[in-house]
């Protein structure tokens, strides 16, 4: 609370100092200087003149311990000419400092010399004091007037003391006279420094200007001495700031291992230290005890011993006890041995049979398959020495093994079960064929009379004779057990199906030949017969309905009663909208359906002969109708499109069931004579047997042929079904049913023959049975007809 | 009701094996100590059933490791001692960077040993199973025991692997275990019989080093496998050796003791000894037991059982006299042919054995003696030849041992063009393989042998060979009599003119004779042609499962049959080339 009171006092008396106008000379410490003006360092002239008095004192100063009263005359005496005015000023500072102490004094007429006097008389006593309280009582106050207290050179524990702000920066007193606090807590007013122009003209003037530093802390103005700048400049230069200072001085040793000069302490050793310690005692003791009786070993032992144990190697022992019990210990679960190499054969041996040398070629294939990383048969090429000297050593030998090391840790491990059956044994265990006979083994009977291919066959109801149809044109009528053509009938086109009325009484037979159906009357065999059929169909029959348009437009009846076609036995003509590619009677052999690939929702007619009509019994297509059979027991029909086929009933005008066959193009269909069984050839090289009653989806695929099927046929009697195909080949099967539900066909391939040629990829394209007999016929490209029995 | 959905891959395939990083991330290893990790303790990648489940689904192919082997190796013990050899190995860079040689040497000079004992003893749970897999085991310690001093292989390595070696090698001529041997372009093959473990191993041929190429060869693997393989053969040795009752380390018998008077080295004496192979080993027991050999017994057993075990018994007989096959025999080795695996296989058999004194040390008698039957030479001509002794090369020995009996010497002597070196490995009961004749030979000759013992009753083909001699004498002897009869019937003929009309009848009667019926000749193709084409029709009804397989044996079955097929071919030829020569 006293404080802004005390600065007030002060800024009075700063300002009578300031009229005084004197500036105070003070020596700045090093440090200060340094540590906060680098500018007025390199403002230093470079070759500043070095005051060898002053130099000299510093010395001494720090040679010698300084007189007290040796000191106060020295000071006196070399201060003289440049402190004069600083006395002044500092005898200023003093009277305005004793202000508050001594008030009175102020009031004296003529202070000022008296109290220099006074001062002066008492400095010896003051110093005295300085140094007994030399904390509590600050520099300034102390210093006698007219005595420079820097001039024995600075110390930096004086110059702290000056002021108590602390270490602070200066700046926050820019607003203030004063700069800081002294001891006694009063004001440090800032010394006046006049404007730029007494600046300038000090400048000019002052010949120790350059020398001048200020102080920041007491915003004094110092002249550094010779000394000082001496220092500067050397700590500029990066040399050691004493002169004095020997670097290379030789090292005086005080105390070493060797030297024992100076004790390390001051004190003597203890008492103690002389006697032995009984703690240690007790450790040797023990450790004495512990060799004597060999639980401890010396270095040197141990040593020798390492090396002992460094030389023998690796210490084995009894590892396992027995040779076949296991200890219980945790192991590598599921271990998979690693199988071991396979042992050389002939071949590498150092002298093999010679047949075992590479040849030229094999060489060859051996230089082009090194580098694949196929399996190859050899991973080298085996040689031949004449003896056993000239056998070199191997050179992939060290690769091999690491391949083998590596094989061991980094290929993957697992138990694969080997196949030790031999292929025979994958082949199912059939009946022999020759305790299924009786079924075709000889190709027997060649008929030979068509010029092109003959696309179908077929053999009269009585089984004595035969009918073909050829691509030239002619249907031929032959007599099966002499082969003899008995007649032949030309037709214009390509006769495409020939179909015989299996009824016993009549004697006709239905060609498809283009988009017409032809009933010919063939006039073999029974005479009755003939003349029977021909007075049956004489006339068109009286129609009592009038035909849709839709099958007016499909196809038409012509009865022919003369003429060159009536010649050759033509009876009726069916005159279609498409080409008709295949004709088939019903059994009772009233009806016969002619099928048109092209005809759409028309593509299968039902003529009926009793009554000189034709149905359409499809309003709908479903696809390309490839082909169509009669049921043989009951009122259905089978329609078979590309892919599947269908049942239809055609009591009920439904369809009963679609059959799924999974196969690409279906060629032909046949039902078996029980109705139950169903096979479809495909091209597709494959031969379907259906079960209607087991499923949709066929009960056994056999691929029987390497190439596309083109017919099957089931024997009417026996057994047996045969499949024909481009791969110029005729199968014969035995397929057994089994009035038992639970017994399933038994199949078994009988035969394969091979007797027609192969004519632009077509080979076989026909397969018909003989009705009693278990013979077959095949038609083929090359317009020959077999029969084997 | 329904649970909670379970995550997929958390049982089954998915949940039972992890990839190698999962792994590597599991134990906190390096790939390097992973890997090393692997290889001692022998855990392999698996591969699963379904790729696809096992990776979780991921593509590709990944290294998988069973889970719970992965678990197994967490308590491994000796993970810790990697991680003390990487913070040693890091001390030690680090004492080099600063320049502490002296602390670099002092840690180098204290490795961290891993001891591997616990491991042998967790891999192998029985001796027998030790055997079984000691094939790779010798074949890389003898390959090893051959290799200099190189980078990543420790120093001491070589030897202790030459050591065990010649350990094993001394402990199979005591019991007399070996059973094959072969000479290859690869080095030697030995196959021994242990504890009726059959053990194969390749010696290399000499010089067998050479420097790889980083990439060809890593050898800090190989050795990782040897640092393994050494524990286990010295366990395996320890125990042969103290069943045989044999000091382990083993002990040769002092022949001259005062050779070894004056020398600085005993030990190097005692192991140079120890690998000449040529001393008898010294047993622990001083009695000693000579060869008891239990013989097979013999039970009253039938049909199939029986066959068994009298090819039992035929066995048992020849390796009993494999064992003494050379014994009584003085051979002498001439200094070109290789040492070591000739006297292994010749004390193996019993046969005594030295050679040049310079050559090594261990040789027992000079060339000069008298008594030596056999020298092995392996050089066009010799200069100077001892008329009481045979010269072969040294195929003989080889040859020998895989016929079991000594084979004629004409053969091999010295400059003779030798016979093909066959393998004794080749399994003679494929029938679908190729056999050279020489091994048909050799087959043969075992089998007269067989059948010589066997003569005493009589062969059963002979009887039917009788058999169809008798037929045949019958034929013609009918014939004979027909010829006869038709001889007389002319004869009568002449007597033709004065008969009656009832000589007539009888005389027509005459005429009517029978000839002779002559066998239908059955073709003997067609019957084999019929049932091919059967056949070949039943093949096509094979199941549409097996149709694959069945084709892909087929397909194995025909290669097979053109391989047998190019050899018979090219033995033929160079038959008919020889024909003309000579």
């Amino acid at each position: 609370m006293v404080m802004p009171e005390l600065s007030k006092k002060r800024k009075q008396s700063s300002l009578e100092k300031s009229q005084l106008g004197d500036e105070k000379k003070k020596v700045v410490s090093l440090k200060d200087v340094v540590g906060e003006s680098d500018d007025l360092i390199s403002s230093l002239p470079e070759d500043g003149v070095v005051d060898s008095d002053v130099s000299d004192d510093s010395s001494e100063d720090e040679d010698e311990p300084v007189d007290e009263d040796e000191f106060n005359e020295d000071s006196e005496s070399e201060g003289d000419e440049d402190l004069n005015s600083e006395i002044d000023s500092d005898e200023l500072e003093w009277e305005s400092e004793n202000e508050e102490e001594e008030s009175s004094q102020e009031s004296d007429g003529d202070p000022e010399k008296e109290d220099a006097v006074e001062i002066k008389s008492k400095n010896g006593i003051e110093k005295s004091k300085i140094g007994l309280r030399k904390e509590g009582v600050p520099g300034t106050s102390t210093q006698p007037p007219g005595e420079d207290e820097y001039a024995e050179g600075d110390t930096s524990d004086e110059e702290d003391i000056r002021n108590t702000v602390g270490n602070i920066p200066i700046n926050w007193y820019d607003e203030f006279d004063h700069i800081g606090y002294d001891w006694d807590g009063r004001k440090i007013l800032k010394p006046e420094h006049g404007d730029q122009l007494d600046e300038f003209l000090k400048k000019i003037e002052d010949p120790d200007f350059w020398r001048k530093v200020r102080n920041v802390q007491t915003g004094q103005d110092v002249v550094l001495s010779d000394k000082d700048i001496n220092q500067i400049k050397r700590l500029e230069s990066h040399k050691i700031p004493d002169e004095a200072f020997d670097d290379y001085a030789p090292w005086i040793e005080w105390f070493s291992s060797e030297v024992l000069e100076m004790p390390l302490r001051k004190f003597p050793e203890h008492k103690k230290s002389f006697l032995p310690s009984k703690d240690e005692m007790k450790k040797v003791s023990k450790y004495v005890h512990a060799l004597k009786m060999g639980w401890m070993k010396t270095r040197k032992a141990m040593k020798a011993k390492e090396k002992k144990e460094k030389q023998k190697g690796p210490q084995f022992y009894l590892l396992w006890k027995t040779d076949d019990v296991a200890d219980e210990m945790r192991r590598i679960e599921n271990h998979i041995p690693a199988p071991k190499r396979p042992l050389p054969n002939h071949s590498e041996s150092y002298n093999p049979p010679e047949e075992y040398l590479f040849n030229e070629q094999e060489m060859r294939k051996w230089n082009r398959e090194r580098k694949s990383l196929g399996n190859k048969k050899l991973h080298f090429v085996p040689q031949k020495f004449n003896s056993l000297r000239q056998v070199p050593a191997y050179k992939r030998f060290i690769r091999e093994r690491f391949m083998r090391c590596l094989d061991l840790y980094m290929c993957p491990r697992a138990i694969k079960m080997k196949l030790t059956i031999e292929p025979e044994e994958l082949v199912p265990q059939l009946p022999s064929p020759a305790d299924l006979q009786p079924f075709p083994t000889t190709a027997s009977i060649y008929y030979k009379g068509h010029t092109d291919m003959v696309r179908s066959i077929s053999v009269d109801p009585t089984g004595q004779f035969m009918a073909s149809a050829a691509d030239d044109g002619t249907v031929k009528f032959w007599e099966i057990s002499t082969g003899r053509c008995l007649r032949t009938a030309t037709f214009s086109g390509t006769a495409r199906c020939v179909a015989w009325n299996p009824s016993s009484q009549m004697s006709l037979v239905a060609v498809a030949v283009d988009r017409k159906v032809y009933l010919v009357n063939p006039r073999i065999g029974c005479q009755d017969h003939i003349d029977q059929t021909d007075e049956l169909l004489d006339k068109r029959p009286y129609q009592d309905k009038v035909t849709p348009p839709r099958v007016e437009a499909a196809v038409q009846w012509e009865y022919l009663s003369e003429g060159e076609l009536h010649e050759q036995g033509v009876l009726i003509v069916l005159n279609h909208f498409k080409e008709v590619k295949q004709v088939q009677w019903h059994w009772k052999g009233d009806y016969v359906f002619s099928l048109m690939p092209d005809g759409e929702n028309r593509s299968i007619l039902i003529h009926q002969l009793s009554r000189g009509r034709s149905q359409t019994p499809f309003n709908r297509a479903r696809g390309l109708v490839q082909a169509a059979c009669f049921h043989p027991t009951k009122p259905y029909f089978l329609v078979a499109t590309q892919r599947n086929v269908r049942i239809y009933d055609l009591v009920k005008q439904e369809m009963v069931k679609k059959l799924i066959t999974s196969s690409k193009w279906i060629s032909d269909i046949t039902v078996h004579p029980g109705g139950d069984n169903l096979l479809i050839g495909t091209y597709d090289r494959k031969v379907l047997w259906f079960d209607l009653e087991l499923s949709t989806k066929p009960y056994k695929t056999l691929s029987l042929h390497s190439q596309a099927v083109r017919s099957v046929a089931y024997h009417k009697r026996y057994p047996l079904f045969a499949s024909v195909s481009d791969d110029m080949s005729l199968i014969i099967s035995h397929g057994m049913v089994y009035n038992d539900l639970l017994q399933n066909a038994l199949i078994v391939p009988l035969k394969r023959f091979s007797c027609h040629d192969k004519v632009n990829d077509f080979s076989l394209l026909n397969v018909t049975f003989h009705p009693q007999q278990p013979w077959v016929f095949t038609s083929g490209a090359d317009g020959n007809i077999v029969l084997y029995t | 009701m329904a649970g909670p959905r379970r995550k997929k891959y958390t049982s089954g395939e998915g949940a039972q094996y992890v990839t190698r990083a999962t792994a590597m991330r599991a134990l906190q290893l390096s790939l390097k100590d992973f890997r090393r990790l692997c290889i001692l303790k022998g855990i392999y990648p698996r591969e699963p059933r379904n790729r696809k489940k096992a990776q979780k689904g991921a593509t590709g192919i990944k290294t998988l490791y069973n889970k719970k082997d992965i678990r197994f190796l967490l308590h491994e013990p000796i993970i810790w001692k990697f991680r003390e050899q990487k913070t040693v190995g890091r001390k030690i860079g680090r004492a080099k960077a600063l320049k502490e040689y002296s602390e670099a040497k002092h840690l180098m000079n204290k490795p961290v040993l891993i001891k591997l004992d616990h491991i042998v003893k967790e891999r192998y749970p029985t001796f027998i199973d030790a055997l079984r897999d000691m094939d790779d085991c010798l074949t890389l310690c003898h390959l090893f025991s051959t290799f200099p001093s190189i980078r990543h292989i420790p120093r001491d390595q070589s030897t202790l692997c030459r050591r065990l070696m010649l350990e094993f090698m001394q402990a199979v001529i005591y019991s007399k275990a070996l059973r094959k041997v072969f000479i290859s372009i690869k080095g030697y093959y030995f196959q021994v019989e242990i504890k009726g473990q059959l053990i194969t191993w390749i010696m290399p041929h000499q010089f067998s080093f050479e420097p790889q190429t980083k990439e060809d060869v890593d050898f800090r693997i190989m050795s990782t496998f040897v640092q393994f393989y050494i524990v286990l053969l010295g366990f395996v040795n320890f125990r042969l050796y103290h069943v045989m009752n044999l000091h382990y380390p083993p002990r040769v018998r002092r022949v001259e003791e005062t050779e070894g008077t004056d020398l600085v080295d005993k030990m190097a004496l005692q192991s140079e000894r120890i690998a000449a192979l040529n001393y008898p080993l010294v047993s622990t027991t001083t009695s000693i037991a000579e060869e008891e050999e239990t013989a097979l017994d013999k039970f009253e057993l039938d049909g199939n059982e029986a066959s068994k075990m009298e090819k039992a018994y035929i066995e048992a007989d020849k390796i009993q006299k494999l064992k003494t096959l050379f014994k009584g025999m003085k051979v002498f080795l001439n200094r070109e042919v290789p040492r070591e695996p000739l006297v292994f296989i010749l004390r193996c058999f019993g046969a005594e054995i030295s050679w040049d004194k310079k050559l090594f040390v261990g040789a027992t008698f000079e060339e000069s003696d008298e008594t030596i039957t056999h020298q092995v030479v392996d050089r066009p001509q010799i200069e100077r030849q001892y008329i009481s002794r045979y010269y072969v090369q040294p195929q003989w020995v080889f040859d020998s041992v895989n016929a079991r009996e000594l084979l004629p010497v004409e053969r091999y002597f010295i400059g003779a063009v030798l016979p093909p070196h066959l393998s004794p490995f080749v399994d003679e009961s494929k029938t679908e393989a190729y056999h050279p004749p020489e091994e048909q030979q050799l087959f043969s000759n075992n089998e007269n042998e067989n059948e010589e013992e066997e003569e005493i009753t009589p062969a059963p083909p002979k009887i039917t060979t009788k058999e169809v001699d008798v037929s045949t004498k019958s034929i013609s002897s009918i014939q004979k009599s027909i010829n006869d009869s038709e001889e007389s019937s002319s004869e009568e003929e002449d007597e033709e003119g004065d008969l009656g009309p009832e000589a007539l009848k009888e005389k027509m009667k005459m005429k009517m004779i029978v000839t002779p019926g002559r066998m239908e000749e059955k073709d003997p193709f067609e019957e084999k042609k019929k049932e091919r084409e059967e056949y070949k029709l039943r093949e096509k009804m094979v199941h549409k499962k097996h149709k694959a397989l069945y084709k892909s044996m087929m397909k194995g079955r025909a290669l097979r049959a053109k391989d047998v097929k190019v050899l018979t071919k090219k033995r033929q030829l160079i038959d008919q080339k020889k024909m003309l020569k000579s």
